[in-house]
C-alpha cells in the first residue's frame, strides 16, 4: 500500500476540498476533546456552569456533523473520488458520526451535575476522573493518528482500549458494592452508572475511529475481528 | 446475508482462471514500431464473457494492445511483434493464421461511428454477403437479431432501407456494433466507443456493452475512468507500454496495489 498524499492532485481545487474536509474533522475532534476535558473538570470541581457549557456546545457538534456529511456527499457526487481519496471521504464520514456520538456520551456526564446526581462516594468520583483522563489521552492520540494518517499508531491505540475496559469493570464492581449499602439512592446511582458507561463508550468510539484510520491508510476493513486476527492482518499488510 | 451484493462482483478470479475460461491469453507480447517499443512484455489472460477495460494516459499503448487482438497493427509499416496472443489456444500471430477470418471472430468498433454510405440493411449484411450468404430469409433474420441485440430494432425496423447516415451518432454506433456482431464473433474490441457521443447515448452504449457480455467477450479502451469503473469486470492499467496493474475493477478503483495506478485514477501527478 502506498503512502497517502492529499495535496498532489492535478486539480488544485480538489486538493483544497480534501484538505478542508480533513481539517474540518480534526476541528470537530478538537472540540470533542475540549468537551471531554470540560466535563471531567466540571465533575472534579462540581462546576455547574462548566457542565452547562458542555451541554450547550453539543449543539455545535451536531451541526458540524451535518455540515461535514453534506460536504462528503458533495465531493462524492461531483468529484467521483477513487482509491485513497474515496477511502478518505468514507473514513471521514464514519469518523464524524462517531465523534458526534462521543459528544452525546460526554453530554451524559455533564448531565450528572445538572440533575444533581453526583457520585455519592469520593472513590467512585475519583475513579471516574481517572478513567476520564485515560479516555482523554486515548482521544488525543486517536486524533493525532488521524492527522498524521498513522495506521501503526492507530493499531497501538486500538489495543490500549483494553485498559479502559478493565478500569470500567473495576469501577462497576465498586459501584455495585456501594449501591447495596444504601438502596434509597438507587435512582441517583443509575444516573452515575449511565455516565460511567458513557465514558467507557467514548473509548470504544476512539477504537472505531482507529479502525477507520487503518482502513483509510491500508485499505483493509478490520472491524468486528479479534485482536489476534487484527494483528495478524496488519502484519501481513506490513510485509506486502 | 446480502446475496445480491455478489451481482456486482466478477464471477471469475484472474488468479486461477481455468483454461476453458480464457478468451485471450497474451504471453510475453512486445511490439515495436521500427525502433520504438510500444508494448513491453505484456502478459495477461482475458476472461471469457466478461468485460475488460484498458485504461491509461495517451500514448500508453492501450489502443495498440487492443489492435494486437485482431492484428490491426499489421497494417502499420515496420510493426514487429514478439511473443504470442492465443485465442482458443492458437497463436493468432502464427504465419498460417487467416487474418480475414480472425477479424470476423474478433470484431472491432472505433471511436467515431463509421457506417458505410449505404442503407442500414446493406451495412449489416455486407460481411455476410462477403462470406457468400445470399439467402434472403437468412439475411433478414440475421439483420433482425443483430438489431435486437443492440436495442436498435424498434427504432429502425420501418426504415431499414434508409441511408445509415440518417441515423444519430448514438444509433450509428449501435449499428456499427450490430455490424460486428452479425458475424457472430467471439470477441468484441471497442476502441473508445463513446468518446464522440453525448452523455445519454453514452449510457445507452454502456448498457448495451453490459448486455453483450452474455454472448461475447468484450474489451473496451477508454479515456473515461468512470466509464471503466462502471462497465467493466476487470481493468488493466497501462503506462508507457507496460502493464502496470491488471485486476478486478472493484479492487482497482478502491485499493489499487501500485502507486502509479493510484496516481492515475485519483488524478495526481504521474
Amino acid at each position: 500500500m502506498q503512502e497517502i498524499k492529499l495535496n498532489t492532485h492535478i486539480s488544485g481545487r480538489f486538493n483544497l476540498e480534501l484538505e478542508n474536509l480533513r481539517n474540518s474533522v480534526l476541528t470537530m475532534g478538537g472540540m470533542v476533546e475540549q468537551q471531554l476535558c470540560d466535563a471531567i473538570a466540571a465533575l472534579r470541581d462540581n462546576h455547574l456552569a462548566l457542565a452547562e457549557k458542555v451541554i450547550v456546545n453539543d449543539f455545535t457538534l451536531n451541526s458540524m456533523e451535518v455540515q461535514i456529511d453534506e460536504e462528503c456527499t458533495r465531493i462524492i457526487a461531483k468529484r467521483h473520488p477513487a482509491a485513497s481519496d474515496l477511502r478518505l471521504v468514507l473514513a471521514i464520514n464514519k469518523t464524524t458520526a462517531d465523534l458526534e456520538r462521543m459528544g452525546d456520551d460526554i453530554e451524559r456526564i455533564a448531565n450528572l451535575l445538572i440533575r444533581g446526581s453526583l457520585p455519592v462516594s469520593e472513590d467512585i468520583k475519583n475513579g471516574m476522573i481517572a478513567t476520564g483522563n485515560h479516555v482523554m489521552e486515548m482521544l488525543r492520540k486517536t486524533l493525532n493518528a488521524f492527522a498524521r494518517l498513522d495506521a501503526e499508531a492507530a493499531l497501538e491505540i486500538h489495543m490500549g482500549d483494553q485498559e479502559i475496559d478493565e478500569q470500567y469493570k473495576q469501577l462497576l464492581t465498586l459501584a455495585v458494592t456501594e449501591m447495596q449499602r444504601d438502596t434509597e439512592l438507587l435512582p441517583q446511582w443509575l444516573e452515575v452508572l449511565w455516565a460511567m458507561r458513557a465514558l467507557e463508550r467514548v473509548g470504544d468510539r476512539c477504537k472505531n475511529v482507529c479502525e477507520y484510520i487503518i482502513y483509510l491508510v491500508k485499505g483493509k476493513d478490520v472491524r468486528h475481528i479479534s485482536r489476534e486476527e487484527l494483528q495478524r492482518r496488519l502484519a501481513e499488510l506490513r510485509q506486502s | 446475508m446480502f446475496d445480491y451484493f455478489d451481482l456486482v462482483k466478477p464471477q471469475v478470479s484472474l488468479d486461477n482462471l481455468p483454461a476453458e475460461q480464457v478468451a485471450i491469453d497474451v504471453v510475453g507480447l512486445t511490439l515495436k514500431f521500427g525502433q520504438t517499443r510500444a508494448l513491453h512484455n505484456i502478459n495477461m489472460r482475458i476472461p471469457k464473457r466478461q468485460i475488460t477495460s484498458l485504461i491509461g494516459p495517451s500514448g500508453c499503448g492501450k489502443s495498440t494492445l487492443l489492435g494486437c487482438f485482431n492484428r490491426l497493427n499489421d497494417l502499420t509499416p515496420e510493426c514487429q511483434v514478439e511473443g504470442e496472443v492465443l485465442i482458443n489456444g492458437r497463436n493468432i500471430y502464427h504465419r498460417r493464421q487467416d487474418v480475414a477470418l480472425l477479424r470476423t471472430q474478433v470484431g472491432m468498433v472505433f471511436q467515431r461511428p463509421n457506417p458505410f454510405p449505404m442503407s442500414i440493411y446493406d451495412n449489416l449484411v455486407y460481411g455476410l454477403k462477403i462470406q457468400g450468404i445470399r439467402d434472403r430469409r437468412t439475411l433478414d433474420n440475421a439483420v433482425e437479431q443483430a438489431l435486437i441485440d443492440v436495442a436498435l430494432w424498434k427504432e429502425v425496423r420501418d426504415r431499414l432501407f434508409d441511408s445509415a447516415l440518417t441515423l444519430s451518432g448514438g444509433q450509428q454506433q449501435r449499428l456499427v456494433i450490430a455490424r460486428a456482431i452479425i458475424l457472430q464473433p467471439e470477441i468484441l474490441l471497442l476502441d473508445e466507443p463513446t468518446s464522440a457521443l453525448d452523455p445519454i447515448s453514452t449510457l445507452t452504449i454502456e448498457e448495451l456493452i453490459y448486455q453483450l457480455k452474455e454472448k461475447y467477450t468484450v474489451l473496451v479502451v477508454t479515456h473515461n475512468m468512470q466509464q471503466a469503473a462502471r462497465v467493466s469486470d476487470f481493468t488493466a492499467f497501462l503506462h508507457q507500454g507496460h502493464l502496470i496493474e491488471y485486476s478486478d475493477t472493484n479492487q482497482l478503483f478502491t485499493r489499487p496495489r501500485q502507486q502509479q495506478t493510484e496516481e492515475y485514477i485519483t488524478g495526481r501527478y504521474g
